[in-house]
């Protein structure tokens, strides 16, 4: 069977028609010389973005998974020669959990603002480039900051909550749900502490005088990847809170 | 938007940025062909000292000495892992999907080219850990590629059970980090650079094979990673995961609970899906060397798509047919049976499609034809044992014995080689500028294809009688005894074997400085690299963006001045 594919006129090809967007033939890692076109890059960006979530939601769904077969497993006790369920309760800071999970939803709120004006700042940038033309102080209200701000206050606050957990006399060993509490919030944290970093690389490029543009894809990568962090917690905290 | 004069743009000129870390993906691909090559040959090495071995136990080997029963079993472990993890996931699609994939889409590059390169250096240093395995106290991991525990997640359940396990999970975890890396970059870069005129279905097979193999990277790797952390864990903050109450020397072990079962299922969930990250892009190089040298187009080309899409699909819904023996429900084995069996259905479609394509061709019986060839007869031999295995009543006796040896090293890894060796010479000309020697290349091909099948095919007999896998010595058991003959005849093939292999090495490297030089269509091929130079540019194609006007395989085309039409040449193509 052939595989002839008609000569389509070239003008009606649909997706996947387009043509490839050039920036730095070879990968040299450099602008190129023709220019490199910001909106092509970030949909491509937000497609990479996507996979990530992919990766991330598959390394969180096979925790859950072992999560709810290891809480259902009997094993042996050497005591009563018995088949004994040793998945135990273990007593989360749930207050100081809440608040974190208040912290973390509250960022979300302004990693969006920090989205929404630095948009705003890109779509303005070839007006404001007009000599003469003067936009006001519009969009330097410092939502990036105040979000890494409160990214590293959520950290610090999983990390208080860990303090509590050993306080109240559970370790990592104690027992396997104390084991998953804190497998899950640690896997979690590193994930929100790869963001942070990434915040701060976006935060301080506007002082790099990177372009806007280019400043604009790195914040709006971070803020979608943020959502899904705070997402991701709230279905942690959830799990946690109602699979015991 | 940038035209064809502004888009060209130069090469770095250092040594470092331009050999070392370079960004250029076809620098990386070359980087990822020679760390599977170096890793090909440690893997190799092993083998041969295991088959020294199984023949001769009390052998001693010059500056490695006696192989003990736990040497046995840490050279098998780190045999099957360096070749799963290092050679057959790295170099089909971390070496040639690297190279190939975004010139025959028509880019300049992979979507995020830092993120490629530090992929490759991932892998590097993925390697470099378990390579130190060997040599730390205790040696290399005696618990198998498969890592079960508890064996796996006692410390002191034996030599190498220690800090050389310990370095192994490592390793498996920094890899699986470099594939989820390498995965994002093939996925995306497949969707969203392609030339205008490339289609999804004008993609060469080549490009969707890689393509839905980082789709079976990007949803497998995680979960091994995560399994990996757990069993870390187990063994270093003394968790119960995977180990119950167990006892190892008379001592009760701090750890109770946990099911070595979960292990299994994590690790294998992850596992099926990676006999097709290994197989697939094989799959893809084989039908374009099979249509190129056939010189007619791919039989059934959406065919093969969907096929391979079902394949991939179906690989994930499989895990636990490799747990027949773990006591599961005859429910749930009986489903795990049929949906494998399924498999079948996309697989068998593949190959008569390949058959389809070479009848009543005027083949060009040349070294990667006659990779690609072998390839299919490889995937058939392998692939017809899977349906016994598949039966969980059969796979009761068959399991844990040679005939699974022999099963998954024909499917799962020479056919895989196969598809290497037949992308190596067939692409050989383009990455290198030069041609390989013919004759050289046939012998190669003759003594491997012979000699693995001497090697493979007799364990499948070994296995029915009952020959066990991963025992070090024959001898003691009487009926095992008996089977020694077979295990003999297998060392010599495979001594005769890897020495064959030194002719590859030899034609490979002779010819990357002194074969004859190549032209840009060596092979008279239709795909968008035979349209660049050779080796091809910097940035690909040379500040020109390629368009592309028909399907990958226009050959034999009723017409046309030559019997093929590249995918950019403008000249309407009649029905045929």
């Amino acid at each position: 069977m052939a595989t002839y594919t008609p000569s389509t006129p070239i003008s009606q090809l649909g997706r996947g028609g387009d043509p490839p967007v050039r920036t730095s033939g070879g990968g040299d890692g450099g602008s190129g010389n023709g220019g490199p076109n910001y909106g092509a890059r970030l949909r491509r960006a937000r497609l990479g973005l996507a996979c990530a979530i992919a990766t991330v939601s598959m390394i969180f769904i096979s925790l859950t998974s072992a999560y709810i077969v290891r809480q259902g497993l009997p094993t042996f006790d050497n005591a009563s020669s018995s088949y004994v369920h040793d998945w135990g309760v273990v007593n989360l800071p749930w207050l100081l959990l809440g608040i974190n999970t208040l912290i973390l939803l509250f960022s979300s709120f302004t990693m969006e603002g920090a989205r929404r004006q630095i948009t705003r700042q890109a779509a303005l940038a070839p007006v404001k480039s007009i000599p003469g033309v003067s936009l006001g102080n519009e969009g330097s209200f410092p939502w990036l900051w105040i979000t890494v701000f409160l990214g590293l206050g959520f950290l610090a606050g999983q990390w208080m909550a860990w303090s509590e957990l050993r306080r109240r006399g559970f370790f990592v060993d104690t027992n396997p749900s104390s084991s998953f509490a804190y497998l899950l919030t640690a896997t979690h944290a590193v994930h929100l502490a790869g963001g942070v970093i990434a915040l701060l690389w976006a935060a301080i490029a506007s002082r790099l005088h990177k372009p806007i543009e280019e400043r604009r894809i790195v914040v709006d990568i971070s803020a979608w990847y943020w959502h899904f962090m705070a997402f991701l917690w709230l279905y942690v905290f959830a799990l946690l809170g109602f699979a015991r | 938007m940038a035209t064809a004069a502004t888009i060209h743009s130069h090469a770095p000129q250092g040594f470092i940025r331009k050999y070392i870390f370079s960004l250029d993906h076809k620098v990386i691909g070359i980087q990822y062909f020679f760390l599977a090559l170096t890793a090909v040959w440690v893997g190799m090495f092993l083998s041969l000292l295991m088959r020294i071995h199984l023949l001769w136990p009390s052998a001693v080997i010059p500056l490695f000495g006696e192989i003990k029963p736990e040497t046995y079993l840490s050279l098998l472990t780190m045999h099957g892992t360096i070749m799963v993890f290092f050679v057959l996931t790295t170099a089909p699609q971390g070496g040639f999907g690297n190279y190939f994939l975004p010139i025959q889409i028509g880019a300049p590059d992979m979507a995020f080219p830092v993120l490629n390169m530090l992929s490759f250096w991932t892998t590097f240093v993925a390697f470099m850990v378990m390579l130190a395995a060997f040599f730390v106290t205790g040696g290399a991991p005696l618990h198998g590629w498969t890592g079960y525990p508890p064996l796996s997640a006692v410390q002191s359940a034996g030599p190498g059970e220690g800090l050389g396990a310990d370095l192994w999970i490592t390793s498996i975890a920094i890899f699986c980090i470099a594939s989820l890396m390498g995965a994002l970059n093939f996925i995306t870069t497949t969707l969203d650079l392609r030339a205008k005129g490339m289609t999804l279905m004008r993609m060469p097979l080549t490009v969707w094979s890689w393509f839905i193999t980082a789709i079976l990277g990007l949803l497998a790797f995680g979960v091994l990673l995560s399994a990996g952390i757990l069993l870390l864990m187990d063994r270093n903050l003394g968790t119960s995961f995977y180990v119950p109450l167990v006892v190892v020397n008379g001592q009760i072990m701090g750890h109770k609970g946990g099911s070595p079962l979960l292990w299994q299922h994590l690790f294998w969930f992850f596992g099926h899906p990676e006999v097709y990250i290994a197989i697939l892009p094989g799959m893809g190089v084989a039908s374009q060397v099979l249509s190129t040298f056939s010189r007619k187009p791919i039989f059934g080309y959406k065919a093969m798509v969907y096929a391979m899409l079902s394949i991939g699909f179906l690989g994930f819904m499989v895990w636990g047919h490799h747990m027949f023996m773990s006591g599961m429900s005859p429910y749930s084995a009986f489903a795990f049976s049929i949906l494998t069996m399924c498999i079948g259905v996309p697989s068998a479609i593949k190959t008569f499609n390949w058959l389809g394509t070479m009848y009543k061709a005027r083949i060009r019986f040349q070294t990667p034809m006659l990779y690609a060839i072998g390839f299919v007869s490889l995937f058939v031999s392998g692939g017809l044992s899977g349906p016994f295995l598949a039966q969980p009543v059969l796979d009761i006796q068959l399991h844990d014995t040679y005939f699974v040896v022999g099963h998954f090293h024909l499917i799962m890894g020479v056919a895989a080689i196969f598809g290497m060796f037949a992308a190596t010479y067939y692409w050989f000309p383009k990455m290198f500028g030069r041609m390989m020697n013919e004759t050289w290349g046939r012998i190669h091909f003759f003594l491997t294809l012979a000699g693995t099948y001497a090697i493979f095919m007799p364990m499948h007999y070994l296995g029915m009688a009952g020959g066990t896998r991963r025992y070090s010595d024959y001898r003691e058991v009487k009926y095992l005894a008996t089977l020694i003959p077979l295990h003999q005849f297998m060392t010599y093939a495979a001594i005769i074997t890897i020495a064959a292999q030194f002719i590859f090495m030899v034609n490979l490297f002779w010819s990357m400085f002194k074969g004859p030089k190549a032209s840009d269509n060596p092979w008279e091929a239709t795909t968008l690299e035979w349209t660049t130079a050779t080796p091809p540019p910097h940035d690909n194609f040379g500040g020109v963006t390629p368009v592309v006007h028909h399907g990958p395989y226009e050959y034999g085309v009723p017409g046309a001045a030559k019997d093929y039409v590249m995918q950019t040449d403008p000249v309407s193509v009649p029905a045929h």
